[in-house]
């Protein structure tokens, strides 16, 4: 099993060119496979077939956590744990424990959001293969590549190589596990 | 533009007439440069030798920075009286200090976020070392409030943490919410600096793997988080920077908001005025932006960015100036007039004696640098002029410098019973102490020109033409 490739990878040159040939691996049905580009090209998440990002729901619950967070935290320490009496003001009030419970919010929105990134994005994650394909250095400078990962179902080492040739990509290799 | 002029081809004349100016798109990267020239010229910063200026201004720095650690010595050794606060005036360089950083730090925060939301392009030359000024910023602003409160030793004591004492933090001052306002900005700030440098930091990375710099690779490595341009991950990416963005926007704002309720929420004449919060979020920008030009502009001329950062970014900057110090300019009017209006003699003495009073020359600076100085960028001569556009630069810093210590110092030195009134002076060692921070921020900021990729490569290349997958391709 271990000479067996991660999957096959394709070079193109120019954003348009990855985009056209986004639109033919996604309509010729693969599901594990990837753009590598430099830059977040605009109409490639389309174009592959790649939803809404699940990254807000994340921030959601981390926002709705912060804000109790701040109400409760002043609730417990200056109302219950410790009643403190300050020019007769009352001992709790959503009022004046608002502009703490509103920046715990946004912090913990900002940790959620971040969190959730790197979560959903599977990162830290610095051994991948496609890491140690010799060109992939130029994927973070002015190339763009296609990985079409052996997981999927269709893969086959001939069509999908012919598929990659077909859509414009170059320079197509196997990549080592 | 042919088409446009074949749709209203069979239309009534007048309207052919009405039709809106077709305005050129402004170029944000001049001379069509490449993707690979973008990645050669931003990384190669950091990546040349050590450049002798680069050493020069570093020493320098170092120099003026350990005026700030003498003075904070010698205070922590002695006590917070080295300073040159006595009744009545009991806060005066370090609150105004304090709220001169914070508010430097907000244009950084407004470039990010609130032009990422308004799609702003131009703002990718600049959001990157704008950020890095902020949390610089914001490190020197938190100095002051942390070592005025006499025994630094005990300053954990304004974060909700048990202590033996048992007692909790009163949530109910406006003190207290600064605290959590600004380690909440200070926090986010970083994150949202460090989650937009991820792609270039793995761009630096390839780089220096493909030079055989491995060390370098590593350590830029693993602050990429092993970055490998993946579209899904660009996908998540995108929404989390938007998220970021969307958050950062309601945060600058209230922090100021915040900090003018220090103010704005106590009972003494020339403090408690509504017009606060949106007065200071708008000196806080302006001021801002005026630091941004201050540092950009001999960036851009030292490694002859003018490509990246062009006359366009200068206009819009100028702009932003000219907007917000026109408000700023409104405020102080409003100000006079609801003393006026509002019939009451002490906020009307108040502000006579700010203009009129023993302060009058700081009031002065405050009129003629804030207000006066922006109306210049009026003219597109005088933007298109850099030296000129630096100097100005400068006077929109001193000037709300001077608008932060008018407010606080002339409030103060006149209490209700003149019995009480004083006049404030600094003492040297609060001299030395702020003239330090302009040496702890240049020593930030020097680091991370030679470390770290001063402007967004992966946002630059975006917003270039070849960019567009559609280049070349006739919209239909």
């Amino acid at each position: 099993m271990a000479d067996r490739p991660y999957g096959l990878i394709a070079t193109f040159a120019t954003p348009g060119a990855v985009l056209r040939a986004a639109a033919q691996v996604r309509d010729a049905g693969y599901k594990q496979w990837d753009c590598i580009t430099p830059f977040p090209v605009h109409g490639l998440d389309s174009a592959m077939g790649v939803g809404r990002s699940r990254v807000p729901r994340i921030s959601l619950v981390g926002g709705i956590t912060g804000f109790c967070t701040g109400m409760s935290m002043i609730w417990f320490m200056d109302r219950f744990d410790y009643p403190l009496t300050v020019g007769g003001k009352p001992f709790f009030s959503p009022l004046f424990a608002f502009p703490v419970s509103y920046e715990l919010t946004i912090l913990f929105t900002a940790f959620a959001t971040i969190g959730g990134m790197f979560v959903l994005n599977g990162l830290p994650m610095h051994h991948h293969p496609v890491l140690h394909y010799e060109h992939i250095r130029r994927g973070t400078d002015d190339l763009f590549f296609i990985v079409i990962e052996r997981a999927d179902p269709r893969f086959n080492l001939e069509t999908t190589r012919s598929l990659l040739a077909r859509a414009g990509g170059t320079d197509i290799a196997e990549l080592a596990p | 533009m042919s088409h446009a002029a074949e749709d209203t081809a069979g239309a009534p004349a007048i309207l052919s007439e009405i039709r809106p100016a077709v305005k050129p798109r402004a170029v944000l990267v001049g001379h069509g440069r490449s993707f690979s020239w973008i990645s050669n010229k931003i990384c190669g910063i950091a990546e040349e030798k050590t450049p002798v200026w680069w050493w020069w201004c570093f020493i320098m720095a170092c120099i003026v920075a350990s005026f700030t650690v003498a003075g904070i010595t010698y205070l922590v050794a002695t006590g917070v009286g080295v300073w040159g606060h006595r009744s009545p005036v009991n806060w005066a360089w370090d609150i105004v200090n304090f709220v001169f950083w914070i508010g430097i730090g907000h244009a950084g925060t407004l470039i990010s976020a609130i032009l990422c939301l308004l799609r702003q392009k131009w703002r990718t030359s600049i959001n990157r070392s704008a950020e890095a000024m902020t949390i610089f910023a914001v490190v020197c602003a938190g100095i002051f409030p942390v070592f005025h409160v006499g025994r630094v030793w005990y300053a954990w004591f304004l974060f909700p943490l048990p202590n033996s004492n048992y007692v909790w933090q009163n949530y109910r001052s406006p003190l207290e919410w600064d605290v959590f306002a600004v380690s909440t900005y200070g926090t986010v700030s970083v994150l949202f600096w460090y989650v937009g440098m991820i792609p270039d930091l793995a761009t630096m990375r390839d780089r220096f793997a493909s030079v055989g710099r491995t060390m370098r690779a590593r350590i830029y490595g693993l602050f990429a988080m092993g970055w490998r341009g993946s579209s899904r991950h660009w996908s998540n990416y995108e929404m989390a920077y938007l998220i970021l963005a969307g958050i950062s926007t309601p945060l600058v704002l209230s922090v100021h908001t915040i900090v003018s309720f220090d103010f704005a929420v106590s009972l003494l004449p020339g403090w408690h005025t509504t017009i606060f919060p949106p007065y200071f979020v708008a000196g806080a920008i302006f001021s801002g932006f005026g630091m941004v030009l201050t540092l950009i502009l001999p960036l851009r001329a030292i490694y002859h960015l003018e490509d990246l950062i062009t006359q366009y970014h200068i206009d819009c900057m100028c702009k932003v100036i000219l907007a917000t110090g026109t408000m700023v300019g409104y405020a102080y009017a409003m100000e006079f007039f609801i003393a006026w209006y509002g019939a009451n003699p002490y906020e009307g003495f108040a502000f006579i004696n700010r203009a009129f009073g023993p302060y009058w020359w700081a009031y002065f600076i405050m009129i003629s640098c804030n207000v006066v100085t922006p109306q210049f960028f009026w003219f597109k001569a005088v933007r298109e002029n850099t030296w000129l556009v630096f100097i100005l630069s400068l006077f929109v810093n001193v000037g709300m410098w001077f608008e932060r210590f008018v407010i606080i110092a002339t409030s103060l030195a006149r209490d209700f019973l003149p019995s009480s009134w004083g006049y404030y002076s600094p003492s040297i060692v609060e001299i030395f102490t702020f003239f330090g921070t302009f040496g702890v921020f240049s020593v930030l900021f020097l680091l991370f020109v030679r470390f770290l990729p001063i402007m967004a490569v992966a946002e630059l290349k975006a917003v270039t033409p070849q960019a567009d997958p559609h280049a070349g391709e006739a919209h239909t």
